[in-house]
């Protein structure tokens, strides 16, 4: 196992009320596996993820992880620094822990090449589609080897078509790094599509409603989709969801 | 620029110079009060061939420019711990207010007084007048950084520093240089009258010095070479900010242009 949560609750004021955001949140997380969060819209499912990533501290309640553990986080919008290169941003993480140029940008160089925007090198994020720019952005949260990828809806904002291939590219990142991935979304589809369990949230103050283990084949490809076992796996977490 | 535009540009400025020689034909003004084009031309020309133009000019130019870099300075730093403290941005605020509704312009006279008829005080009115809308907009740059920037920062274990380096100034860039480009045109504003209240060098000095002698062409062609000098230096910001920021440019719509006061 690589990370347990234990009962945790978070409260915090608005004003002069107090309002529970989370409320007893228990989940263990198995290395390498996909879990995917869902709930409706603003029930807490991102205040998960920034407890994990120690943004917010929990009211109540504790994680137990390794030491030294590192996350990499993909935002709702790719939130890369307009400012630098696409090669720039990924190199940006390791910029920050101080190792040395010529093997950050080997790293970096990997790390692209692994979200295949090796076309794109030097091309300014304003130059890129919203859906280049998420590859690039989940390429630097990648460059470090965290020991697990924290995704906070990060295609939320694109069109259906382009959300889809990304899933795919997903997909296939995930079983070529082996990497622990949380992905948090309100798209019942897009979470059955991506991961080994789903995680449903209620509305607030959110608690866990259920836990389900998907069972689709490892790599998952887009005719998945018309699969009447993905279907009814949807339809069965749907019903969970909204009851 | 396409030709047509440039063709009536050049239309424009010849328009202008029948204009002026109208007005004084109709009215018959005399060469003291408002003399002809040429006459200026040429006495901008002599001028210019004695050298005391350039002199005059270069007094000024470093006035500007060297107040600029100081107020750039005194407003950035103090600017980012107003954007990062709201204990120092509460306790300031009312001064920084008094500050900004302050005539900073009033104060040259005090300042020649203490500082003399030098180029240093005329450097301290510059620092003056460009430090408040630098400070202003360093504040507002760093406070418009994206949240989720500083969480990433935060995820990375950033020092404040490199927070400081590679986010929070670079993300007030455009900001920043829409203040330099109001500030040094107040640069300028603020040399010359401080070379007005007292100096014996300077084109504000020479403006003075030739309307107290009705020298009124001279007064024209000190005022043409400040606005030449007005025109180059917003452009070289112009230039610098196309050099430093590329990816801003190209219209890149964004929330800190809102900011532009």
């Amino acid at each position: 196992m690589l990370l347990k949560m234990q009962n945790i609750e978070l409260v915090y004021c608005s004003g002069k009320k107090q309002v529970k955001a989370l409320d007893n949140i228990s989940v263990d997380v198995e290395k390498g596996e996909f879990l995917s969060i869902v709930g409706p819209s603003g029930c807490g499912k991102t205040t998960i993820l920034k407890i994990i990533a120690r943004l917010i501290n929990p009211t109540k309640g504790k994680i137990i992880k390794p030491d030294d553990f590192e996350v990499g986080y993909v935002f709702q919008n790719s939130t890369l620094l307009k400012w630098r290169s696409i090669i720039d941003n990924i190199a940006l993480p390791l910029e920050i822990k101080g190792i040395e140029k010529q093997e950050a940008y080997s790293k970096a160089e990997e790390a692209m090449n692994i979200v295949e925007l090796e076309e794109f090198r030097d091309a300014y994020p304003k130059d890129l589609s919203g859906g280049m720019r998420h590859r690039a952005a989940i390429a630097r949260a990648l460059v470090y080897d965290p020991e697990i990828l924290l995704m906070d809806e990060p295609f939320g904002a694109l069109d259906e078509p382009t959300r889809l291939k990304l899933n795919v590219e997903i997909n296939r990142i995930w079983i070529k790094t082996h990497r622990t991935v949380i992905f948090v979304t309100h798209n019942v589809g897009e979470a059955v599509f991506l991961s080994n369990r789903v995680a449903v949230l209620s509305k607030r103050p959110a608690h866990i409603k259920k836990i389900i283990k998907i069972d689709l084949p490892k790599q998952r490809t887009l005719e998945i989709l018309d699969s009447e076992k993905y279907i009814k796996q949807v339809l069965k977490i749907r019903k969970i969801f909204s009851q | 620029m396409n030709k047509k535009i440039i063709s009536l540009q050049i239309f424009v400025f010849v328009g202008f110079i029948f204009l002026w020689k109208f007005v004084i034909f109709v009215f018959n003004f005399p060469e003291f009060i408002l003399p002809q084009p040429e006459t200026v031309f040429i006495q901008w020309y002599l001028l210019l061939k004695s050298g005391l133009l350039l002199k005059h000019t270069m007094v000024t130019l470093s006035e500007t420019l060297i107040g600029f870099t100081i107020g750039i300075f005194l407003g950035i730093v103090p600017g980012y711990f107003v954007a990062k403290s709201s204990k120092i941005d509460q306790t300031l605020s009312p001064y920084l207010v008094a500050l900004q509704t302050a005539p900073k312009i009033a104060l040259a006279p005090l300042i020649v007084m203490w500082f003399g008829f030098g180029i240093l005080s005329k450097i301290i009115i510059v620092a003056l007048i460009v430090f408040f809308p630098i400070l202003v907009n360093i504040i507002v740059g760093i406070r418009s950084v994206d949240k989720n920037l500083l969480d990433l920062m935060k995820i990375l274990n950033a020092s404040k520093l490199q927070v400081l380096r590679l986010v929070e100034l670079p993300a007030s860039m455009p900001v920043l240089f829409a203040a330099f480009k109001t500030g040094i045109t107040l640069a300028v504003i603020g040399a010359v009258v401080g070379e007005f209240i007292g100096a014996n060098e300077g084109l504000g000095y020479l403006t003075i010095y030739a309307a107290g002698l009705m020298d009124t062409p001279q007064v024209f062609v000190a005022i043409f070479q400040l606005t030449i000098i007005g025109i180059l230096l917003y452009l070289l910001i112009d230039y610098i900010e196309g050099k430093i920021i590329p990816w801003y440019r190209e219209g890149e719509v964004d929330v800190v242009k809102n900011a532009e006061y």
